[in-house]
């Protein structure tokens, strides 16, 4: 599992697919505030960028239904699919 | 003369050395008497002789004060020009070393006028002055004898007429017949100049009546809309203006220093800070649809005294509010801010209540205690007030005017709640 929490936002991407490539790839590519880096071992969630999160969900979008986790810290509430 | 008129919220105007509106003036077709730039004494000795006769050395700085501090002496040769452009030149004037000396003839004037044109923020239309009373202060003039102002507005669409400047002329008295004639030019090529180029500010101070009846420009000041640089690279380069020399009329401070860095650092939304003339312990983190202007104001209205003036909008980042709300938080005697837009904004209010709570939290304080009062009708309001509610801040959204949020914050200032 990789996840890194900020003051306001935790990112969890589940270990199923923490090391897959090309998933790594899509999450770099559609955040718009750079919480993916795609590694050699896969994605790595970005700890310095978590609480710029907008809250737009297109890393929910480009990821297999529960593999992304977004967490509210703020009202303990989490965007899934 | 300030323009005043023009709204404070705008970036201010690129200033220009009186060397430089006298390039400009002259390339307009407006008389000017034979002038040399210099930035040795040297030079200056070669301008005092190629002029002949008496000559005036003055300092080029960005700021007032010239003659008081010095900056302007009187010299009967070329090798007296010379001496004085030497101390001159080391003289520092208001935190400015001077760029270079102007070497003037002495003029033989037998009467000084004045002529502006400049941006009527209010009336949102250029306004050409001119008045029989020039050289001295023109808000003196126009308020112990405004009869001796004319004063009248342009379209900022249709051409220029040479009546309009005349009835300005007429207006401010003391000029008929022949002189009218030829004063007139003067200012209509004025009004054309300062449409030209977009100035903020074109002043003319004093038109001088020299003694064969002509007129002729012997100081001038140019103001260009900031924005507009960029459109005007050409005749800038002409007239030898480097565009990558700083124009600040003061040093910044550092607070305006470290807003602008972490402004340029980070392309989403835009900051910025200004310090200089405030000494308040209120805080502010402000902006959106020219709300800055309007809340400052309301802040002093109600009593309150603010530290900083500020502009925060356009979606920044957590990051870049945060970093806004650091840097006035660090600000000697300032415990509080206040967090405030206009009704108009289209910012996230949840990015920026992370971004105050953050540097609340780097810096070691209370959120609830520092952020006075916060006040951000917009977008995502669900979700910032969330946020707020979470350490301890109300949040405020339209239903609170902008009024009402600035007596809010004062209040908890001055009563230290």
């Amino acid at each position: 599992m990789s996840s890194a929490a900020g003051t306001f936002i935790e990112v969890v991407v589940e270990d199923s697919v923490a090391g897959d490539a090309e998933l790594a790839r899509k999450l770099e590519e559609v955040c718009p505030v750079d919480i993916f880096e795609a590694t050699d071992s896969g994605v790595e969630v970005v700890a310095g960028n978590v609480d710029e999160c907008v809250l737009c969900e297109l890393c929910l979008d480009a990821a297999p239904d529960g593999a992304v986790v977004i967490k509210k810290l703020y009202d303990g509430t989490e965007l899934r699919r | 003369m300030p323009c005043d008129l023009a709204p404070a919220s705008l970036p201010p105007p690129m200033r220009f050395y009186e060397y430089e509106s006298r390039r400009i003036v002259e390339r307009a077709g407006i008389p000017v008497t034979d002038y040399g730039f210099a930035e040795t004494a040297d030079e200056a000795r070669a301008a005092a002789g190629r002029i002949g006769g008496p000559t005036v050395i003055k300092s080029q700085v960005l700021t007032g004060g010239r003659m008081k501090a010095g900056g302007v002496k009187f010299a009967d040769t070329p090798d007296e020009a010379a001496q004085h452009a030497e101390e001159i030149l080391k003289l520092e004037i208001g935190g400015h070393m001077p760029a270079g000396v102007l070497v003037d003839p002495k003029a033989e004037v037998e009467q000084e006028y004045y002529a502006a044109v400049l941006w009527d923020g209010r009336a949102k239309r250029p306004m050409m002055l001119f008045s029989d009373m020039g050289g001295i202060d023109i808000e003196e003039v126009a308020e112990q004898h405004p009869d001796h102002v004319g004063r009248g507005h342009l379209s900022n669409l249709q051409p220029i007429p040479d009546f309009r400047a005349k009835e300005v002329v007429a207006a401010a008295g003391g000029l008929t017949g022949r002189e009218l004639t030829r004063a007139t030019p003067i200012l209509a090529r004025l009004a054309q100049l300062q449409r030209d180029y977009d100035m903020t500010l074109a002043e003319i101070n004093p038109v001088a009546r020299l003694a064969d009846g002509s007129f002729v420009a012997l100081d001038a000041h140019m103001e260009m809309e900031d924005e507009a640089v960029g459109r005007h690279k050409n005749m800038l380069s002409e007239i030898g203006v480097e565009l990558e020399e700083p124009r600040e009329t003061y040093e910044p401070s550092e607070f305006e220093r470290n807003v602008k860095a972490i402004d340029e650092a980070d392309h989403r939304g835009v900051i910025q800070g200004k310090d200089h003339g405030f000494d308040g312990d209120l805080g502010l983190v402000i902006g959106a649809g020219g709300g800055s202007l309007t809340l400052t104001d309301a802040i002093r209205s109600q009593g309150g005294r603010p530290a900083n003036y500020a502009e925060i909008g356009g979606n920044p980042s957590v990051a870049k509010s945060k970093g806004l709300a650091m840097e006035v938080l660090k600000k000697d005697g300032v415990e509080k801010i206040a967090v405030m837009m206009s009704i108009v904004s289209n910012t996230r209010v949840d990015i920026v209540a992370r971004g105050v709570i953050a540097a609340c939290l780097e810096l070691g304080k209370d959120p609830a205690e520092t952020i006075a009062v916060f006040r951000i009708p917009g977008a995502w309001e669900e979700e910032g007030a969330k946020i707020l509610g979470k350490y301890g801040i109300e949040f405020r959204d339209r239903g609170t005017s902008m009024w009402e949020a600035a007596g809010e914050a004062v209040e908890k200032v001055q009563g230290g709640g």
